[in-house]
């Protein structure tokens, strides 16, 4: 492969767990990358597969792993790219041995891996209940007999561990999501905790393509104002990032999207609280000198990026069952749909405390008024939808939404159509903690091929 | 009265119940004005309906966009709102909805 000399080119080929496949299968054929990076660990997502490993000890890892990993092996093996993948989730040595399982079904022979664990603290959780929970102060105590896991988000240091073992795939459970990218610049250029300016270019380079097509197009398209060219068919960034630190964020010729300042603006900007301060795993990014270059089409340099060091803490996020949520809909249409709708809302409130049923919780939206800003700009709809969503522990509270909702069909008001099947969804809530960074002991296993 | 969305564009991003909103400027005229008259004030009226707050607002000259920070915007979490946009994706909207004052907003003193 013609690669470049001394820079690293890096994929992103997926931001979360369902994002589109085929764009990560041309990065894999046409990229000339040295790594492709699947980041698809939602903040949830580990606390439903711990769920799921509780029950099938073999599984826990990204449901679409095999959907995901088929069509990319044969190309990343036959060009030398290296996979980096968080689809372990809550059983990175299943996802090892089922990708090993795919090269032997498939006849790309032994592919081993190296598996990056001790991202699962739930014991060391429940010895300290008076930890604080970040967003509200409280010890986290009362969500102990409710906790389903609890990870740490490990940092680029165990995934260059991983790396060093020269598997061609590295799977890891919870790790943050940049640290993915940094891990393969620091083990290319042997980077270390104390280049600072370094540390944070390939934070920063992670951080652009961790969201996949957000940098290359994907959010930014609005019609007529933000216009983005082939956007069914945007493709997925690449970083090129040399040993100096300099990072170039670009994209494949022929796909569609546009990378641009703009685009890239967003990006990194994004989930950032203060520009100065975004703890990461690996460092605290500062991104408030962070310059930014077109260098042709579609070609973003990125400069400036600062970092202070790591803090001594993992951020832990925690998963627990937290009730359930039923939800109910139905349709009105034509003349004074609206207060048809408002009607169908009071009556299914009046049925439901009638029959006994409390909530700690009710939200109900005006589909095509105020569903989504919860407040009513614009005159009244022609067609309207009423939604009614409830939190409650009761499960048959919850399904009793979707039913009164349901019935208002032959109940009324008039005119009531398409009623949803009743939908009740049991929640999987998280919440974070830090925990002192000497407690945590981050592992790498390597796994044969089956 | 200007419109944010007429001079700017921005994408909104969820950590738990707290959303965050950029404002990127379109061109250096732009930025001036959401320098100047884009305050927490006018977020603050502008989200009333949604959170209390507290918002915190961050200045990015070199990037010429703004960062707000809106706490309690999502409904108590990503994972456990009761919303149908449990990650406030669409709250950029909302924000770029917002009406300026046609001269600096009186509170503001950058």
């Amino acid at each position: 492969m013609a690669k470049q000399n001394g820079t690293l080119r890096i994929g992103a080929g997926a931001s979360f767990a369902d994002d589109r496949i085929d764009p990560a299968i041309d990065l894999a054929e046409r990229g000339k990358l040295d790594y492709l990076v699947f980041e698809c660990l939602a903040e949830r997502t580990i606390a439903r597969e711990n769920l799921t490993r509780q029950k099938s000890p073999d599984r826990g890892y990204t449901p679409r792993l095999v959907e995901r990993m088929q069509p990319v092996l044969a190309p990343c093996l036959r060009n030398g790219i290296r996979i980096v993948t968080n689809m372990g989730a809550a059983n990175p040595e299943a996802a090892g041995r089922e990708i090993g399982r795919i090269g032997k079904d498939t006849g790309l022979g032994p592919i081993p891996c190296a598996v990056v664990t001790g991202d699962d603290v739930v014991e060391l959780v429940r010895q300290r209940p008076g930890l604080p929970i970040m967003e509200t102060g409280e010890p986290v105590e009362t969500l102990l007999p409710r906790m389903v896991s609890a990870n740490a988000y490990l940092g680029s240091d165990v995934i260059c561990q991983a790396l060093a073992t020269k598997t061609p795939i590295v799977v890891t459970g919870r790790v943050a999501d940049p640290s993915l990218f940094l891990a393969p610049a620091m083990d290319r250029f042997g980077w270390s905790y104390q280049d600072w300016p370094r540390i944070a270019s390939g934070i920063v380079a992670g951080h652009l393509l961790e969201c996949t097509s957000a940098v290359s197009g994907g959010c930014f398209a609005d019609p007529g104002k933000n216009d983005v060219p082939d956007l069914a068919n945007v493709g997925f960034p690449i970083a090129e990032i040399g040993g100096d630190g300099s990072v170039v964020v670009t994209k494949l010729e022929g796909t569609g999207g546009r990378v641009d300042l703009a685009t890239c603006k967003e990006q990194l900007l994004y989930e950032i609280h203060d520009p100065a301060r975004y703890v990461t795993a690996d460092c605290v990014l500062d991104i408030t000198e962070v310059d930014l270059v077109q260098q042709g089409k579609d070609r973003v340099a990125v400069r400036g990026a600062r970092a202070l060091p790591r803090t001594d803490s993992y951020k832990v996020t925690i998963g627990y069952h937290d009730g359930y949520i039923g939800e109910g809909q139905v349709s009105y249409a034509g003349t004074n749909a609206v207060a048809r709708a408002r009607l169908a809302s009071e009556i299914v409130q009046e049925r439901l405390k009638k029959r006994g049923f409390a909530y700690s919780e009710i939200r109900v939206d005006l589909i095509g008024m105020t569903s989504v800003h919860a407040k009513a700009f614009a005159p009244e709809p022609y067609e309207v939808r009423l939604r009614i969503a409830i939190r409650t522990t009761d499960r048959k509270a919850a399904e009793a939404v979707g039913f009164e909702t349901r019935a208002l069909h032959v109940n009324g008001p008039y005119g009531g159509g398409g009623g949803s099947d009743p939908v009740v969804r049991e929640i999987l809530a998280v919440q974070s903690v830090l925990i002192p960074r000497t407690l945590v002991t981050p592992r790498v296993s390597v796994t044969e091929a089956a | 009265m200007p419109r944010v969305y007429d001079l700017a564009h921005g994408r909104a991003g969820d950590k738990g119940n707290t959303s965050n909103i950029s404002v990127i400027a379109r061109d250096p005229a732009a930025w001036d004005v959401l320098r100047t008259r884009l305050t927490t004030e006018r977020v603050a009226e502008a989200f009333a309906h949604i959170t209390p707050g507290p918002i915190h607002r961050y200045e990015l000259p070199r990037l010429q966009a703004l960062n707000f920070v809106i706490e309690g915007a999502l409904g108590g979490g990503v994972t456990r709102s009761l919303a149908q946009d449990m990650h406030g994706k669409s709250l950029s909207s909302l924000m770029l909805g917002i009406e300026l004052p046609d001269e600096p907003w009186p509170s503001n003193a950058p």
